[in-house]
């Protein structure tokens, strides 16, 4: 009796809460590098979203943040890296400095 | 600009190596303006091999690396677009000049070792990039009138300008 009334419906109405709250899946953003440019240069994405670069120049590239990290970008590769903090990033290419992009983490 | 200064400026170029670019841009042609992008990365490899025997700060060398590495794709991919567009680089008074006052330079960093070697190695790395770079800018791109070869000296552009920062940067961190 208590298994039917009671505790059959508050698991089923746990489950469905649980649902409810359940945190958005992880995105992968890509972003082009071509002919000395990031494309898009500005991109937004959540916490836990990864940022893949695909290096279409002959040129070795990276995605670099001054005293952060640091993503090499072999010519013809790629290369990835996740946001775990909120926050705005302004990134560079360590090898061509006048390459930049910006990425705005935002919280879940 | 007073004379006087103007004088320092140039000896000073002159000095490291850079002859200020004489071109009478609406003589420059396409199979010349190949040549003369063709020839500025082939001095600058030239001038990164120096630095891989002349120095041991890992700054330097990086750099260099970097210059042999781009400056090989780069002309590559100018002999690729050359050879697609039926362009057979030409010489000229402009690539000879360079040439010139470049070999000039590497016969002086010959002689350098280590500190000596990486300030004049680095401040002629930053003078050259920008000394092709107002080239590109004001004459070369303007210049040229093949589209493509256009849109590859632009681009070209842009990396010979990430390259000037770069080195300006691996400058001022020199001790």
């Amino acid at each position: 009796m208590l298994r039917t009334r009671v505790l059959m419906p508050l698991a089923a109405a746990f489950a469905l809460g649980l649902a409810g709250v359940a945190p958005a899946l992880a995105e992968t953003v890509t972003v082009t590098v071509e002919n000395m440019e990031f494309t898009p240069a500005e991109i937004t994405v959540k916490v836990g979203d990864t940022v893949e670069w695909v290096n279409k120049d002959a040129l070795d590239h990276t995605a670099t943040v001054k005293d952060g990290w640091d993503v090499m970008l072999p010519a013809g590769g790629s290369g990835s890296v996740t946001l775990d903090t909120a926050g705005e990033l302004a990134y560079f290419c360590r090898f061509h400095p006048n390459m930049t992009g910006t990425i705005t983490v935002t919280a879940n | 600009m007073t004379f006087r200064s103007m004088l320092s400026v140039a000896v000073a170029t002159a000095m490291l190596g850079v002859a200020p670019m004489a071109m009478a841009a609406d003589q420059l042609t396409d199979p010349q303006i190949a040549h003369i992008a063709v020839t500025a990365g082939a001095l600058d490899i030239d001038n990164a091999k120096l630095a891989l025997t002349n120095t041991s700060t890992q700054a330097v060398i990086d750099f260099a690396n970097q210059m042999m590495k781009d400056h090989a794709a780069v002309n590559e991919q100018a002999a690729a677009l050359a050879q697609k567009l039926g362009v057979t680089p030409e010489d000229n008074p402009t690539s000879q000049a360079l040439t010139e006052a470049q070999t000039a330079e590497q016969a002086k960093l010959a002689g350098l070792k280590d500190a000596a070697f990486d300030k004049e190695y680095m401040a002629n790395e930053v003078e050259f990039h920008k000394m092709v770079n107002a080239a590109l800018e004001t004459t070369l791109i303007p210049a040229a009138q093949n589209p493509e070869l256009k849109s590859f000296l632009e681009t070209g552009l842009k990396l010979f300008q990430g390259h000037q920062q770069h080195a300006e940067m691996v400058q001022s961190e020199l001790n």
